[in-house]
């Protein structure tokens, strides 16, 4: 990487190389396309839905990974919760 | 005691298998290890010019398979190291000659004449992979520090861990100080913070590579050449001794002795 590169703020190579594999990496493992992740997603909302209200919009998933193990973590915010706490407080 | 059964492989193709299994076959012999190396790519084989024994062939792997031939009288004797042996692959068969039953029956009459079972798998996660890992008791998985092979390695890891055969041991090969310290190539930190697999050898790019294959003498001979050094660490630590891994920091360039003089590491 020359001076100028590095003036101009481009990342170094071996750190994009890193980046890139990480994410690639994680997909290859997976297994799921990015269509089958979103099915996945939408199969998940619908189910919560039909228990709880839940902010389908904010619904976050993602993977995370220890050394070799993968985890899929979901983070799904709930309607009703806030809704019911601000009722019961008036 | 029966052989340790050694498969070598890696997804991609290019990254050394080869060379790799040429080099640690002869260090093993070296020190007095009874070693038979496998060249599992038929069709495309390549260890016995690797070896410099390509010239003494006359029967090979599917012959014993196919009863042709006696296993004794396919393996061909080193030059050098009386103790190493090598059972080529068939140059005009393909892989589907072989089947990974035939393997654990080949290695089965080979495990109580020797310490080491070299297995050279070929490139790609397909039969002639399959039939290398198939008696593997160890699978060394070799990459380049560079997308492509990781990521090919991890496939191969994946797979590996799936037949229950992994997830194996990593050799990072043909590795670049200069580059790395400037970083414009993936480190052997950086390999294995994304493949998350245990480390076995980081071996340097290093020409002598190149003229020992020309010669058909692999450099785990040449007691000067940096890689071999590398090749000659992985097999003690096969063997299960502690080796330090080795400082590749030392290009020994001019800059890098001022750097260090200075303090700057």
């Amino acid at each position: 990487m020359g001076f100028f590169e590095r003036l101009f703020g481009k990342k170094n190579s071996a750190d994009s190389a890193k980046e890139r594999l990480q994410l690639v990496l994680i997909h290859d493992r997976m297994d799921l396309t990015p269509a089958e992740l979103d099915s996945l997603r939408d199969d998940l909302i619908a189910t919560i839905s039909r228990h709880v209200e839940i902010d389908a919009q904010s619904v976050q998933i993602g993977m995370e990974h220890d050394g070799r193990s993968q985890r899929l973590v979901a983070d799904i915010p709930l309607k009703g919760a806030s809704r019911r706490r601000a009722k019961r407080s008036k | 005691m029966p052989a340790q059964v050694i498969t070598i492989t890696s997804g991609k193709g290019g990254v050394g298998k080869t060379t790799a299994v040429a080099n640690i076959a002869v260090a093993l012999a070296s020190e007095g290890a009874k070693v038979v190396c496998i060249d599992g790519d038929i069709g495309l084989r390549n260890l016995d010019v690797i070896l410099g024994l390509e010239n003494l062939i006359v029967y090979d792997i599917v012959d014993v398979i196919e009863g042709r031939c006696r296993l004794r009288q396919a393996m061909i004797r080193d030059k050098k190291l009386p103790e190493l042996y090598l059972i080529p692959a068939a140059q005009t068969r393909d892989k589907n000659a072989v089947s990974p039953s035939d393997m654990n029956r080949l290695i089965k009459d080979l495990r109580n004449d020797f310490d080491f079972v070299l297995i050279d798998s070929p490139a790609g996660i397909e039969r002639g992979f399959k039939n290398a890992i198939a008696p593997a008791d160890r699978v060394l998985v070799v990459t380049n520090p560079e997308v492509s092979a990781v990521r090919d390695a991890d496939r191969v890891i994946g797979i590996l861990e799936a037949e229950e055969k992994g997830p194996g041991s990593l050799i990072i090969n043909r590795l670049n100080p200069t580059l790395v310290k400037n970083h414009d190539m993936l480190s052997a930190d950086d390999v294995l913070d994304l493949l998350a697999v245990e480390l076995i050898g980081i071996v340097p790019e290093d020409e002598h590579v190149i003229i020992g294959s020309n010669r058909g003498a692999p450099v785990a001979f040449d007691p000067k050449s940096r890689a071999g050094q590398a090749f000659r660490n992985i097999a003690k630590r096969l063997r299960g001794e502690k080796v330090p891994f080795l400082d590749l920091d030392d290009t020994g360039g001019f800059w890098q002795r001022l750097q260090r003089l200075a303090g700057r590491k």
